[in-house]
């Protein structure tokens, strides 16, 4: 039987690891490959680093801890953050990215999601979504959460599927930070939409937000980033919580 | 001892390489080569794949030789090799991905996409699954039975022989996720990405 995944999400800025609430107010929480290490030693099912590093100059940092990382680390590693071009993905994956996840390019233009993945092939294709309920609709937000788009997260993940994605990872600007769980709503109605995995992510503040983000969001996986980097949970614990559930996981 | 991983522009390689030259340590020599000659002289070939069947068929034959000389090693000097993913597929007569394409037909069989039971199971398949030991496998040796791989595909090997299958895993229906033929050995999940477990299926093959 398939088990769902859990996946801790690094924030990685200038190849240190930080993480915000509601993306502000950045805190430092350490070395990328260290903490990618102890997580796949702990049972991580896959490892997420997100680059935030905002200026080009200091783009080529997280090639470095790409490289460093999948050198240490045996389980899936997926990065995004700031990839524009089929270069960039060519880039991460030849320093050992697994999957890349693509957001402000895919949707400026689905080529990109068509192109790579039909170049590189769909199961290293992950196309994440970031959107925040507008009261009519779920609206797709790009560059960080920064500009909205009009965009219609739902019939988007639809597009994403048919452009080649393998997995979306769908975050709720909403609950971003807020530690409330996730938006069960957002992550069930695209999930039943599409044939393709869903990752929950946003919002997670205890293990059963996690256990809410599978059974009632119908989730694939789900990322958490806060609730394990601070130590108030480890993978273990919340994979023995979810089997506690009756949730098929990795043990 | 050689161990030549094989470079086709098969998509990314570059979590096979790592793997290997974790487990091989100094030990044992890692080459990452398209080079024939590199290839015929080495000891044991690790044949990865990526991206679609048509797509890793077509890489191969891009290749001047290649084709010949991984025939010549497996068939003919019947050496170690091991297939992953796309790698362990191609090992069929035809494939239907994309648009129906040939083969190297070490072992008889198709690869076809999997049945999701309209719309029940998402693919691709991807994730940790357990997977079933029907048969001793050289690979598997200290491996414990239901112990957990990382997969990802859409299209499954279908072998003629049931002989040859050595493990299955199950999804949408039970797919066959592990073969062993004689001196061919094909894993569809990714050991190189299935933690320590995953090394050890690795330094299964190249201690053999």
């Amino acid at each position: 039987m398939l088990k769902n995944r859990i996946i801790p999400c690094l924030d990685v800025k200038k190849g240190r690891v930080v993480k915000g609430i509601n993306f502000v107010d950045l805190k430092d929480a350490g070395d990328p490959v260290e903490q990618a290490k102890i997580y796949s030693e702990g049972g991580a099912d896959e490892i997420c680093f997100l680059d935030i590093t905002a200026s080009n100059e200091n783009r080529d940092i997280i090639y470095d801890v790409v490289k460093k990382t999948s050198k240490k680390c045996f389980v899936p590693l997926t990065v995004g953050g700031g990839i524009k071009s089929i270069e960039d993905i060519r880039k991460l994956l030849n320093c050992g990215a697994d999957k890349v996840s693509i957001n402000t390019a895919a949707v400026q233009d689905s080529k990109i999601v068509k192109d790579s993945s039909q170049k590189f092939g769909s199961q290293c294709i992950v196309v994440a979504i970031d959107a925040k309920n507008n009261g009519d609709m779920w609206e797709i937000y790009t560059h960080g959460g920064r500009n909205r788009t009009g965009i219609d997260a739902i019939k988007f993940a639809k597009k994403m599927e048919e452009s080649g994605a393998g997995e979306l990872l769908v975050t709720s600007m909403d609950r971003d930070g807020t530690q409330v769980g996730y938006d069960i709503d957002l992550m069930s109605k695209i999930s039943s939409k599409v044939n393709i995995p869903v990752i929950a992510s946003g919002g997670v503040g205890n293990l059963d937000h996690l256990v809410d983000g599978i059974k009632l969001g119908k989730a694939s996986a789900v990322l958490a980033a806060s609730i394990f980097h601070y130590g108030k949970h480890s993978i273990k614990q919340a994979k023995e919580y979810l089997d506690s559930k009756g949730i098929p996981v990795r043990i | 001892m050689k161990v030549a991983i094989v470079d086709y522009n098969s998509g990314n390689i570059s979590s096979v390489i790592n793997s290997f030259r974790e487990v091989a340590k100094d030990k044992v020599n890692i080459e990452v080569t398209s080079d024939l000659k590199k290839i015929e002289s080495s000891d044991k070939v690790v044949l990865p794949g990526q991206g679609s069947f048509k797509s890793c068929v077509d890489a191969l034959n891009k290749i001047s030789g290649l084709t010949e000389t991984l025939n010549e090693f497996a068939i003919i000097n019947k050496k170690p090799l091991l297939g992953i993913c796309v790698g362990l597929q191609m090992f069929a007569d035809i494939g239907y991905e994309e648009t129906e394409t040939k083969g190297l037909g070490w072992i008889s069989g198709k690869v076809s996409k999997m049945n999701n039971q309209n719309g029940k199971y998402k693919l691709p398949h991807i994730g940790w699954n357990q997977i079933s030991i029907v048969k001793d496998s050289k690979i598997f040796k200290d491996i414990e039975n239901n112990s957990h791989m990382y997969f990802v595909h859409s299209y499954e090997f279908i072998p003629k022989d049931k002989n040859v299958i050595s493990a299955t895993t199950d999804y949408s229906s039970n797919i066959v996720c592990s073969v062993e033929k004689e001196n061919i050995f094909g894993t569809q999940f990714h050991p190189e990405k299935s933690d320590k477990i995953g090394l050890k299926i690795i330094n299964n093959f190249i201690i053999l």
